[in-house]
C-alpha cells in the first residue's frame, strides 16, 4: 500500500502549491460579491479544478461565509472539486444521445477505466464525466475527449477512443526517452 | 450649418468599405472555399477538411481561399463546404472529409471540369447546370428570418454582416428612438421566444416606464435545454445580429448596460461574441456614443455555470449576482425590479435576433409571416430519427407532421413513427395523432407539450416512452433547485416510482400515485421547472399507457429498450461456425463457443449494450433481442469442452 500513500502525498503537494497560487493571485482580483462565480470559474480555469482550501480563500477575500462560497460553487454543475485528468472524457446525455444509448457508453467508459463517473483514475491519466448536452445531437451520441468531440460514439469505438490515446501516449513516451536515454531508469 | 451626420449617414461611412471588401470575396477571380466551422462542424470534422483543403491546394500550387463560416443548420451534412469557382454558381457539398477535399481540389479546383457530382448538395443561385438547393424540401419549406445569414458570412468579421445590411436597424432604431421601437415591437406582437411566449414590446415598456435607474438588459444564451442548441448556433454564426438586437432592446428600455449571459460549456460561442463585442466598439456601434449619438451602452459577458435553472429569469438574476440560481417570487417582475434592484428586461438569444428585422423591415412585414397571435417564425433543432436532422426555421402555425415528413424527410430508413417529444424535459410526448397539432405557443401547449427553447426528438418504435419520461424526470429532479418541496422532493418520488417500472416492478396504484404526485407538483412548485416537470409523465402516460401496462403487468418492454426487461441471445440456426465477429466485439466477454463451434451468450456477464447485434455480419443477423428475458428459447447449449487431442 506504500504506492498508494507516495500517491496522496503527491496530490497534497500539489494541492499545496495551487493553493499558495490562489492565495498569491486573490489580492488582485475585484472584492465585489458579485464576482464570485467568475472567480471561482477562474480558479477553475487556471488550475482545473477547485480544491476545498481554495473555497475558503475566497470566502476570505470576498468577506463571506465560507459555507456560501461552498454553496455556490456546488451548486453549479461546472465546478469540479477533484483535478480532472490529463484526458477529461465527457460523455453527453442529452435526450437524443440517450435515445441512442449514452449510458451504455457511459458504462463502457467507466468500466474500461475503472473508475466512476465523476471520478479521475489513479494514474491522473483519465477523468469520468456526464453533461447535459453539448449540442450536436445530430451526431449523436456524443463524447468529448478533451476539447475533441468524437460523433456516433457506439462501445467498440470506446475501446479505440482509448486506445488511440494509450498509443498517442506511448509515442510521446519513446520520443522523450530518445532525447533523453540517461534518464533515470529504476 | 455644420450638422452632425445622422446615425444612418455614419453607418454608410462603415459599410461602403465593407461592401468593397464583401464583393471583392463574391467575384473573387481564385475559388474561394467556404467551410462550416462552428461546433457541430468541428465535431463532425470540418478541422480535417480545413487541412484536407489546404494540403491538397499546396500540393498542386492552387491559388484558392479558405473562409470558414458558421452553421446553415443543416447537421446531417457536415461537414458542409461551399465552394464559389469564378464561372459557376456557389456549390454546395456534404459529408466533406480531409479525402474529399482533395478529390475536389483535384477533379474540380484544378481544372474546373469535373465539379464533383457525387458529393453536391445542390446550387445556391438559380442556374441551368445544377439543381439548386430550392429543389429540396429542406429549403423549399424554410422561412430564414432568424438565421438568414448563418453559414453564408464569417462570424468573426464584421465587415460581412455590414456589407448584408447589419446594424441598419440599429442606426433606424438611434434615428426614431426608444419609444418608437417599443411601439414597433409591441405592434410586431413578437413573443419571447425562450418559451414562455411573453410579448417582448410589453416587457420593454413596462421596464422603459419603470423609474428606477440606470436600467439592464440581459440576452439570456443559457440554453440549458437538453437537444435544443440554436441559442448556441446564432452566437457562433452570426453573433453580430444578436449584439444588434440587444443594443436595439436597451435603446428601447432606456439601459446604459447590457450582458450577455452566455453558457460556459459554450466555450465557441463566448469567443465569437467577445471578438464581435471589441469588433463593433472599435467601430462605434457599441460602447460609448454609439454611431455618433448620446446613446451608450456597457457591454459585457457573463459565463453560466451550468445550471438548467438559470434559463429562468429570477434564477438568472441571482446567479448574476453571484448566489446560487434559485427562482424568486414574482411580483416584482424583473422590468420593474430586478439585477440589483434595477429594472431589468431579460430576453433570449433568438428574441433578440428577430429585433433587427422587425426594425428594418416594420411590423407589417414580420406580421405576414406565421400566425395572427404568434406572428414570425420558430426555430426547431430536430434530432433523433429523421432523415434530415439539423436546425429548421420554419413559420409559426405549421403542422408537426409538416415538419417532421415535408421539411425533415420523415423517418429515418422508412420505420413507423412512434412520438415526438418536444420543448425538453418540460415537454411532453405527441403521438401520431397529434402530428396535426399546429406549431406555435398556444397549440402546443393545449395538446399537453411546450414550445420550450424549440427541441424537438423524433422518436420509432425503438424508444420506451416509461423510459423516456425516465430520462426527463431524472433529469429536472438532479436540476431542481431545492426551493420549493414538491419540486425537490415530489420529483425524486416520481423518480422511484419510473425507475421501478423500468425495471418491471410496480401496480396499478403506483399509476395512479404517478399522477397525483405530478398533479402535486404542479400546483406546488414556484417557477415553470417544477410547474412542468411533470409533463413528460403526463403525456406518455396520456398517450401511451399500454406501455406502462406491459411494463408492471407483464414485465415486458415493447420497444426493447429498457435493459432490464430484455435480454440478448444468439439464434444457432442463423449462426455461422467460426465467424468471431460477435467475440471481438463483447466488452464484458459475455459470449464463448458452444460445443458445435457456434456462439452463445452468458447470461450473468451480458450487460445489453447491444454491440453484438452491430457486430454480427448482416448476412448472418444472428443475435435476438427479446423481452422479457424469460423468452429466451432452450437451443440446448453446451459450451464447447477441448478434448486433449485438439489441444
Amino acid at each position: 500500500m506504500s504506492d498508494r500513500c507516495d500517491h496522496d502525498q503527491e496530490i497534497d503537494l500539489e494541492e499545496q502549491q495551487i493553493l499558495a497560487a490562489i492565495e498569491a493571485a486573490l489580492p488582485a482580483m475585484p472584492t465585489d460579491r458579485h464576482q464570485l462565480i467568475p472567480l471561482l470559474q477562474h480558479i477553475q480555469g487556471t488550475h482545473g479544478y477547485l480544491p476545498l482550501g481554495g473555497i475558503a480563500l475566497v470566502a476570505r477575500h470576498l468577506k463571506m461565509a465560507a459555507s456560501k462560497v461552498y454553496g455556490v460553487a456546488t451548486f453549479y454543475n461546472q465546478f469540479r472539486f477533484n483535478p480532472p485528468g490529463r484526458h477529461p472524457l465527457k460523455v453527453c446525455l442529452g435526450t437524443a444521445c440517450h435515445v441512442k444509448g449514452g449510458e451504455i457508453i457511459l458504462e463502457n467508459f467507466s468500466r474500461r477505466l475503472g473508475i466512476a463517473e465523476g471520478e479521475t483514475t489513479k494514474d491522473r491519466e483519465y477523468s469520468l464525466e456526464r453533461v447535459a448536452c453539448v449540442g450536436c445531437c445530430a451526431l449523436a451520441p456524443v463524447v468529448m475527449v478533451g476539447e475533441k468531440t468524437e460523433s456516433y460514439v457506439t462501445p467498440s469505438k470506446v475501446e479505440g477512443i482509448i486506445t488511440e490515446i494509450e498509443i498517442q501516449n506511448e509515442i510521446a513516451e519513446r520520443a522523450k526517452e530518445k532525447h533523453e536515454p540517461e534518464s533515470d531508469t529504476q | 450649418m455644420n450638422q452632425n451626420p445622422t446615425p444612418s449617414e455614419q453607418l454608410d461611412r462603415l459599410r461602403q468599405p465593407a461592401k468593397e471588401s464583401w464583393h471583392a470575396l463574391q467575384d473573387s477571380d481564385v475559388p474561394v472555399i467556404y467551410v462550416g466551422h462552428a461546433t457541430c462542424g468541428r465535431a463532425a470534422g470540418s478541422q480535417e477538411t480545413i487541412e484536407g483543403f489546404e494540403q491538397a491546394l499546396a500540393d498542386k500550387g492552387i491559388a484558392a481561399e479558405i473562409r470558414t463560416v458558421g452553421c446553415l443548420g443543416h447537421c446531417y451534412a457536415e461537414p458542409l463546404v461551399i465552394i464559389h469557382y469564378p464561372g459557376f454558381p456557389p456549390l454546395m457539398y456534404q459529408k466533406i472529409g480531409a479525402g474529399e477535399a482533395r478529390v475536389l481540389v483535384n477533379s474540380f479546383l484544378q481544372a474546373g471540369e469535373d465539379p464533383c457530382f457525387e458529393y453536391l448538395l445542390g446550387a445556391l443561385e438559380p442556374n441551368e447546370m445544377f439543381p439548386t438547393l430550392m429543389d429540396y424540401p429542406r429549403y423549399l419549406y424554410e422561412k430564414r428570418v432568424i438565421m438568414a445569414h448563418c453559414g453564408r458570412i464569417d462570424p468573426e468579421n464584421i465587415d460581412h454582416y455590414l456589407a448584408l445590411d447589419g446594424y441598419q436597424a440599429l442606426a433606424k432604431a438611434l434615428e426614431q428612438g426608444g419609444q418608437w421601437v417599443v411601439d414597433e415591437v409591441k405592434a410586431a406582437h413578437l413573443r419571447g421566444r425562450g418559451g414562455a411566449g411573453f410579448p417582448a414590446g410589453i416587457k420593454w415598456e413596462i421596464a422603459r416606464h419603470a423609474e428606477k435607474q440606470p436600467k439592464v438588459v440581459i440576452c439570456n444564451g443559457d440554453e440549458g435545454d437538453p437537444g435544443a442548441y440554436m441559442d448556441r448556433t446564432l452566437m457562433e454564426s452570426n453573433p453580430h445580429q444578436v449584439l444588434e438586437g440587444l443594443a436595439i432592446a436597451a435603446l428601447a428600455v432606456g439601459a446604459e448596460r447590457a450582458i450577455l449571459y452566455i453558457r460556459a460549456e459554450y466555450p465557441l460561442a463566448v469567443r465569437t461574441i467577445q471578438q464581435a463585442i471589441y469588433a463593433a466598439r472599435e467601430k462605434k456601434l457599441l460602447g460609448d456614443h454609439i454611431l455618433g449619438t448620446d446613446f451608450s451602452l456597457d457591454i459585457s459577458i457573463f459565463q453560466g455555470s451550468g445550471a438548467f435553472v438559470c434559463g429562468e429569469e429570477t434564477a438568472l438574476i441571482q446567479s448574476v449576482e453571484g448566489h446560487r440560481g434559485m427562482p424568486q417570487y414574482r411580483p416584482p417582475y424583473p422590468a420593474v425590479e430586478g439585477l440589483d434592484g434595477l429594472p431589468t428586461v431579460i430576453n433570449n438569444v433568438k428574441t433578440l435576433a428577430t429585433v433587427p428585422a422587425i426594425i428594418s423591415k416594420g411590423s407589417d412585414w414580420f406580421k405576414t409571416i406565421g400566425t395572427e397571435k404568434t406572428p414570425g417564425t420558430a426555430i426547431f433543432s430536430v434530432v433523433g430519427e429523421v432523415e434530415y436532422p439539423g436546425l429548421v426555421e420554419v413559420p409559426m402555425g405549421v403542422s408537426l407532421e409538416h415538419l417532421i415528413y415535408e421539411v425533415c424527410g420523415g423517418i429515418k430508413d422508412g420505420k413507423p413513427f412512434k412520438a415526438v417529444q418536444i420543448g425538453g424535459p418540460s415537454g411532453g410526448c405527441l403521438p401520431e395523432s397529434e402530428l396535426g397539432t399546429a406549431i406555435d405557443f398556444d397549440s402546443l401547449k393545449q395538446a399537453g407539450a411546450m414550445m420550450g427553447s424549440g427541441g424537438m426528438v423524433v422518436m420509432n418504435a425503438d424508444a420506451c416512452m416509461v423510459e423516456v419520461a425516465r430520462y426527463f424526470v431524472d433529469f429536472t429532479q438532479k436540476e431542481s433547485c431545492g426551493k420549493c418541496t414538491f419540486c425537490r422532493i415530489g420529483t425524486r418520488h416520481l423518480l422511484a416510482i419510473l425507475e421501478d417500472f423500468t425495471k418491471g416492478v410496480g401496480s396499478d396504484d403506483d399509476l395512479q400515485e404517478l399522477k397525483s404526485l405530478s398533479e402535486g407538483i404542479i400546483k406546488g412548485s414556484l417557477c415553470s421547472l417544477g410547474k412542468t416537470a411533470p409533463n413528460p409523465v403526463l403525456t406518455t402516460l396520456k398517450f401511451f399507457p399500454d406501455e406502462y401496462l406491459a411494463h408492471i403487468h407483464e414485465q415486458r418492454c415493447p420497444a426493447m429498450m429498457c435493459r432490464a426487461l430484455t435480454a440478448f441471445y444468439i439464434d444457432l440456426e442463423a449462426c455461422a461456425r467460426g465467424c468471431d465477429a460477435c467475440v471481438a466485439c463483447c466488452p464484458t466477454e459475455a459470449i464463448f463457443t458452444t460445443s458445435n463451434r457456434k456462439k452463445a451468450i452468458d447470461q450473468e456477464k451480458c450487460v445489453k449494450c447491444g454491440e453484438c447485434v452491430y457486430a454480427c455480419p448482416p448476412e448472418y443477423d444472428a443475435v435476438r433481442r427479446v423481452s422479457p428475458p424469460g423468452m429466451i428459447p432452450d437451443q440446448g447449449i453446451k459450451p464447447l469442452v477441448e478434448t486433449k487431442e485438439e489441444q
